[in-house]
């Protein structure tokens, strides 16, 4: 059994991140179906995301709590379904959460920047 | 209404089977009454446990028809709709035999959720005032009329599949001593309600709500117990190292 602090934080941590994923997939799902209005295209996203500051941090807020949130989730359902350690499922949540954040930031990065070779 | 009802009853410990009655029907007749039926006129080798026969001791619960109940205080019309009744040890703990449950299991997690008063006061100390209208009074009042039936427990979903898990009673007893302001144990209780084991593995699914038979929410207490918790982690009390 991982410590009572460790647990307590955890909770509160996924906590605090579900709040912020609340307000962000509100924003996510109003801006696709506002944007999907006039059909959706690659050239048509890059042209709003790219290079706008307010899209790029709304971005890396996202990314955060995803890699914040997830991995815990995934943590408790392997603690509670499998018969893997708890030494295991904590190091499955970290490396979980490195790999959201390389994958969602190099998106991030990779749309802010995509504008220049357009 | 028929003269008789067809009730199938556990019989065995872990292993065993379910056997067949017929008992005679009657007017504002319990589950309990059928069982005792049973034992008193049918088959006196069967086992079960019972006590007061009117609510308040919590040694009666059993599953019957697939829902942990207290059986002295439910009627046979409420439960055997189509006649019959199925009636078997509560799910969770150790089947001891025919319907008698070993409840140490159950005890043990109330005394490890630190469910037990810690004084802070003397013979000699003057009592504390505590207005009916207190807020802590009021929460702790939501849950200080748990009869230790085990119905909740074994309702539980996060019992059936975390044995350490000290399950929704002990964690509401737990609650009830948070809120009572002559207590002096939160430190220690709350290190001991934290963590994989004790309030943070609720799933919040409310089976113990859906089945208490005081009407309780357990499941409040839980989350009350989160919240408490969480300010003790901010505070450095839990203790524990990373």
């Amino acid at each position: 059994m991982a410590s009572a602090r460790v647990e307590t934080r955890l909770w509160v941590w996924q906590r605090l991140s579900a709040a912020v994923l609340g307000l962000c997939v509100l924003v996510h799902l109003g801006m696709i179906i506002y944007a999907v209005q006039d059909g959706l295209s690659a050239a048509e996203i890059i042209t709003r995301v790219s290079g706008n500051a307010v899209w790029f941090v709304f971005y890396a807020v996202f990314i955060v709590a995803v890699a914040v949130h997830a991995p815990i989730g995934v943590r408790t359902i392997l603690n509670e379904m499998t018969g893997l350690s708890p030494k295991a499922t904590h190091l499955i949540m970290a490396v979980l959460c490195l790999v959201i954040l390389v994958m969602g930031f190099r998106a991030v990065i990779g749309l802010y920047q995509a504008g220049a070779g357009l | 209404m028929s003269n008789t009802i067809k009730v199938s009853v556990w019989r065995g410990a872990e292993e065993g089977e379910f056997e067949s009655f017929e008992v005679p029907r009657q007017p504002s007749q319990t589950v309990l009454d059928v069982i005792t039926y049973i034992q008193r006129n049918i088959d006196t080798t069967l086992s079960y446990r019972f006590a007061c026969r009117v609510g308040v001791c919590g040694s009666c619960a059993m599953t019957v028809n697939g829902r942990p109940r207290w059986t002295c205080r439910t009627h046979v019309d409420k439960v055997a709709t189509d006649g019959t009744l199925q009636v078997a040890p509560l799910r969770n703990l150790q089947v001891v035999k025919d319907l008698a449950c070993e409840m140490t299991d159950f005890f043990d997690k109330l005394d490890r959720a630190e469910g037990k008063f810690h004084p802070t006061k003397t013979r000699h100390d003057d009592f504390d005032f505590i207005t009916p209208d207190d807020k802590k009074r009021k929460q702790a009042s939501a849950g200080i009329e748990c009869i230790g039936c085990g119905v909740c427990y074994a309702a539980c979903d996060v019992v059936d599949w975390n044995k350490d898990y000290l399950g929704p009673a002990a964690l509401n007893r737990a609650w009830t001593l948070v809120n009572d302001e002559r207590d002096g144990g939160n430190d220690v209780r709350l290190a001991a309600v934290a963590g994989d084991a004790g309030c943070h593995a609720c799933h919040s699914q409310q089976g113990c709500v859906e089945h208490c038979p005081k009407h309780l929410s357990p499941t409040h207490s839980i989350a009350g117990l989160k919240r408490e918790t969480a300010k003790a982690a901010f505070k450095g009390l839990l203790g524990g190292s990373d």
